[in-house]
């Protein structure tokens, strides 16, 4: 059971939030002009890499904000959480 | 018949206190103190269950978690009985009754046991091989295997006990009240670290407490007498909170454990009662010191099952600290310097040990000379090759070992002796390092599987990190913890520790027999039956993976979880396959630790706590009306309100017609409703709808359909205009929560441009639908002042009203068809309001209607029930909704979706209408349809989503989704069912006032 430092209320149980997938995946502006492979890109693929990923989380039973989180899912290792709209850590 | 085994020198067991028990019905007797175990021994009864497949005789093997064959039920009582318990873990109390399992008609004389005699026809995986064909056997099969399988019996009733869950935060966290454990737990708590030491036994010590021998001194004084010293300052720490009877269960990331704690099971029967019987204790814990110590093993030599051999550390805890004799001329069995420990306190303790058989040549360790000096005999790199007698062990068959450890030469010497101790050294306890997540490297030297990497912040300390004497458990112990402290504490500098030094080490991990090893039966995993000949089946079989050989034999499958068998078994699979330990790895250790009850695991969350139960603020109006209640997600909703005995057709075919003919009420409170606010308010619900918003006029209503991405129907329902920046959103009573974490994330994450404000308002206001021709009458007795003329308040609109001076909303929608209204009142007034309406509506006969009818009305109507008609694969193009999107606007959630390849193909399934040729008929929701039924396998084109008799069309009406269903109106189908095969017609969706009459009727 992890220990999120939600970037809104501090350290919380994982059992407050909700995961939601991975991070920075931006919804088309316009989606109308994109093909089907293009739009299927965005709709379905997914990394779900083995080491650091970015990921969004959901403090859904807290301030119900969504945030970034940089996780290493090998080890469950969270390196950083940051609000949404900001730039992921480099390193 | 009961010889007294109690010797006098006991400084733990109360003699003066004596407590009665019973142990398959024969009363016996005990001391305070005593564990199950201990007080049978002392009663000489050795013979305590039967194994699992051969139902061979099974004796008291060891002394606490890791025992796997005294494995008893505890109390007869059809609520409180317990299976599966350890005896060498029960402490004795008064009342306490305990039983053998799986033995029958009993433990001495068991009819399983002939299973014995047919061994050499169960090989490993026996089951699996043999019950595979005919495959329509099974079923036979199944129920003997079932009758067969499993160890104790369930109790039939609710526990009645209390169980409890609390929440704990501390600093430091130290996992076992050993040595080690003790002097970490002094450190942390000097230095001013909120610490919490637990331990699973009823005192602190470990093994130390008992160690009273010359070999092992620490500042002049025994090495028990220099801890209980130390315990003594422990308890004066006030930092310090010190649980013992608590087991640590599971380590999860991030230093979170589970932790049991029993209360009352050690109390007297007449003590228990009305107390916490245990307690889970969920601790984050800063750091975590894992000093959980080390077990020891066994020897895997012929017959070394029977009742009466133990591992030798036991045999020296039940002497030295419950004061029983395990038996009278009792013999040992080593690889190791322990045995000698043993041997040296039975010897003090007035016990004959006939001999210590050692693996190893000659050896000079302290212990050993200790040993050899009080005449106790000692056969060098010998084994004993084979053991006798059935329901306890008599005599052991002792032979030389040869020079590569391979066979056995010369002669056999036969020994009498009434139990036998055997050692095969020490496996530390690292199951709680790798439950979280740690990696374990191997050792060679004395083949143990050590803590290696962690990504916590945690270490192991002790035996459990490979520690085994004394001076070097202390000194690493010190130094590791004040390291990992970051502390410097210095109390144990300078201590003068004396400690016997095992010098040489040898291991053979199947030991050799005179008879070829296919005649003889070396146990690994003494409760599940498996020898290591079924090792090595496995392997000539094809297994390779430790995992795989671990579920086919059942190795490590019993509820010791292989903490005895485990390091035997990858010991022989690695020499039986050539491969070294360290690269075979072990199978994974998966908490809980040692099992937990269910009680403990749900503590409080029990019967009405189990799970929350929400109620609509007319709830008890609905229960004093004898409503039948159904869950809807957490909700109670009323489903019928059935009069005189109806059943629940009656009920809703009188309802339903009811609500057409003239007035029905329905408690909506349920529906999801979520205020949004915000200048950009109107461009979001253009963006999370399917439809335009823009222009809708303040004082409207409308209906809306929502996507996901996929541009599948994920949610519906009426929003309406409250003013210009506002609006009131209702969703499915399902879908609330989902639907305002899904516009959240899109405002957050996508729109965070949009000045939108979305708030929860489902619980804040009740909602009281008044529908039927009369409705209109009815409303305007509620509220009057309220004009309620079609030009004034038509269809899909909204009115600020007051009721009593009460605000409230009131919507002109329907769900039904009919001529409708519904009101939104703050809940703490809904209930009086819905009153208001019943009396108002009394005249025209206003019935109360529950979700069943609901949904029969909205049917006839062929309104969806997002959930029920639809599945995450319908567009709404595939519900014929196709005049619910829009083509102007630009975007908006699932819109690109709905031209992809796969939605615009023109053969997916759609939602028809069903009629039954023969009108009566009613399908059944789920069945499938054809086309044809002669050619199998039949082509399945769909399936039944909802299916009703319709009262006021007095014909069966259903809802279906069909493979290219649009084109096939009019088409004859099929809906073959378990007896016979139903004829069906495609139709509209729409069965019932199709030009919308009743609406504004």
């Amino acid at each position: 059971m992890f220990l999120i430092n939600c970037p809104y209320c501090g350290e919380r149980d994982q059992s407050e939030f909700s995961a939601g997938g991975e991070a920075h995946i931006v919804r088309p502006k316009q989606p109308t002009e994109l093909s089907d492979d293009q739009w299927a890109e965005f709709l379905f693929m997914r990394k779900n890499i083995k080491g650091v990923q970015f990921e969004r989380w959901n403090h859904a039973h807290g301030c119900r904000k969504w945030f970034n989180m940089v996780r290493d899912t090998s080890n469950d290792k969270i390196h950083a959480v940051y609000k949404m709209g900001e730039k992921p850590p480099t390193k | 018949m009961t010889k007294n085994l109690r010797a006098t020198n006991s400084k733990f067991i109360d003699q003066t206190s004596r407590i009665s028990f019973k142990f398959d019905g024969k009363k016996l007797y005990g001391f305070k103190g005593d564990t199950l175990a201990s007080a049978l021994l002392a009663n000489d009864i050795h013979l305590v269950g039967r194994s699992f497949k051969y139902h061979r005789p099974r004796g008291i093997m060891a002394c606490g978690s890791e025992e796997p064959n005294a494995i008893v039920q505890v109390g007869n009582d059809a609520s409180m009985t317990e299976p599966n318990t350890r005896a060498t873990e029960i402490e004795l109390y008064e009342g306490l009754e305990a039983s053998s399992q799986n033995c029958w008609p009993s433990v001495n004389f068991d009819v399983g046991a002939v299973n014995n005699f047919f061994s050499p026809l169960i090989p490993a995986a026996f089951y699996y091989k043999t019950f595979m064909w005919p495959a329509n056997f099974w079923k036979l099969y199944e129920y003997f295997i079932r009758k067969s399988a499993g160890l104790g019996k369930s109790p039939t009733e609710p526990d009645k006990d209390i169980y409890d869950h609390r929440y704990l935060h501390c600093d430091v966290l130290v996992v076992g009240g050993g040595i080690s454990g003790i002097i970490a737990a002094k450190i942390a708590a000097k230095n001013n670290l909120n610490t919490v030491l637990i331990d699973d036994k009823n005192i602190l010590g470990g093994t130390t407490l008992y160690q009273e021998n010359e070999c092992f001194k620490i500042n002049n004084s025994y090495s028990n007498e220099w801890l209980k010293k130390e315990i003594e300052t422990l308890k004066s720490l006030e930092n310090l909170t010190i649980k013992t009877r608590t087991s640590l269960a599971a380590y999860h990331s991030y230093n979170y454990l589970l932790a049991r704690e029993n209360l009352t099971d050690h109390l007297d029967i007449n003590e228990k009662k009305d107390k916490i019987r245990q307690r889970l204790w969920k601790i984050r814990a800063k750091k975590v010191i894992i000093a959980t110590g080390a077990m020891e093993r066994p020897l895997v030599f012929n017959n070394n099952d029977r009742p009466g051999i133990m591992l030798s550390s036991s045999i020296k805890k039940y002497i030295d600290y419950y004061g029983v004799k395990c038996g009278q001329r009792i013999s040992l069995f080593t690889n190791n310097d322990t045995a000698y420990e043993t041997a040296i306190s039975l010897n003090n303790s007035g016990v004959i040990v006939n001999s210590v058989v050692d693996i190893r040549d000659k050896t000079n360790s302290l212990i050993v000379k200790q040993a050899e000096k009080l005449g106790i005999k000692i056969h060098w790199k010998s084994s004993v090759v084979n053991t006798n007698g059935y329901k306890k062990i008599n005599s052991i068959e002792v032979m030389k070992l040869s020079d590569d450890g391979t066979t056995v030469i010369e002669k056999k010497i036969k020994e009498e002796c009434d139990c036998l101790g055997i050692s095969g050294g020490w496996t530390p306890r690292v199951h709680l390092f790798t439950q979280s997540g740690g990696k374990l490297k191997f050792r060679d030297e004395d083949n143990v599987f050590l803590p290696d990497k962690s990504g916590l912040d945690q270490i192991s300390i002790g035996s459990c990190n490979g520690d085994f004497e004394l001076d070097q458990v202390i000194k690493n112990s010190v130094s590791s913890t004040n390291k990992f402290l970051k502390v410097n504490n210095n109390d144990y500098e300078n201590l003068e520790i004396i400690t016997s030094k095992e010098i040489d080490k040898k291991n053979i991990w199947l030991l050799p027999s005179d008879k070829p090893l296919g005649k003889t039966k070396p146990f690994l995993d003494f409760q599940n039956d498996s020898t290591a000949n079924d090792i090595k089946l496995a392997l000539r079989e094809g297994f390779k993976s430790i995992e795989h050989v671990k579920r086919y034999t059942t190795t490590g499958m019993a509820t010791d979880q292989g903490k005895l068998s485990n390091m035997h078994s990858l010991g022989i699979i690695a020499e039986t396959a050539g491969v070294k330990m360290g690269e075979l790895g072990t199978t994974t250790f998966r908490p809980p630790y040692t099992p937990l009850t269910f009680g403990a695991i749900v503590g409080r969350n029990v019967g009405e706590f189990f799970d929350i139960t929400r109620r609509t603020p007319i709830h008890d109006w609905h229960v004093e009306n004898k409503a039948e209640f159904e869950n809807v997600g957490q909700w109670k909703r009323a489903w019928y309100y059935p009069i005189d005995n109806e059943n629940m057709h009656e009920a809703v075919q009188r309802e339903s017609k009811a609500a057409r003919d003239s007035a029905g009420i329905l408690d909506a409170s349920t529906l999801g409703k979520i205020d949004i606010q915000g200048s950009d308010a109107s461009e979001f619900l253009n963006r999370v709808y399917t439809n335009a918003w823009s222009k809708l006029e303040i004082g409207k209503c409308r209906y809306g359909l929502m996507l996901n991405e996929d541009g599948m129907v994920y949610d519906d329902g009426v929003t309406t205009r409250l003013s210009e920046n506002h609006y009131l959103m209702t969703t499915t009573t399902g879908g609330a929560a989902n639907v305002l974490s899904k516009l959240e994330d899109y405002l957050q994450t996508e729109w965070p441009e949009l000045d939108v404000y979305l708030t929860s308002v489902t619980d804040h206001y009740g909602t009281i639908s008044v529908c039927g021709p009369n409705s209109k009458k009815i409303l305007s007795k509620v509220i009057p002042d309220l004009d309620l003329s079609d030009k004034e308040f038509p269809h899909m609109s909204f009115k600020n009203a007051l009721i009593d001076n009460i605000k409230c909303r009131v919507m002109r929608i329907s769900f039904t068809g009919e001529h409708s209204y519904e009101i939104n009142i703050q809940s703490s007034y809904a209930k009086s309001v819905w009153e208001k309406c019943y009396q108002a509506g009394k005249e025209f006969n206003i019935t109360p209607y529950g979700t069943e009818t609901m949904h029969l009305l909205r049917a006839e109507k062929g309104f969806i029930i997002a959930g029920q008609d639809t599945d995450g694969t319908m567009t709404p193009v595939d519900l014929q909704m196709d005049w619910i999107i829009s083509k102007k606007k630009y975007d908006f959630i699932g819109k690109r979706s709905l031209y992809r390849s796969d939605t615009i193909r023109e053969d997916r399934k759609q939602l028809v209408g069903l009629l039954t040729d023969d009108p009566k008929e009613v399908l059944e929701e789920g069945a499938q349809i054809v086309a044809e039924t002669n050619n199998q396998p039949i082509k399945m084109l769909g399936h039944v989503t909802s299916s009703y008799f319709s009262p006021n069309l007095n014909k069966s009406i259903a809802l279906a989704i069909v493979k290219n269903g649009k084109k096939m109106k009019g088409q004859k189908l099929f809906v073959p069912m378990e007896n016979k095969t139903i004829n069906v017609t495609i139709t509209d969706t729409v069965f019932l006032d199709k030009e919308n009459k009743r609406l504004n009727a």
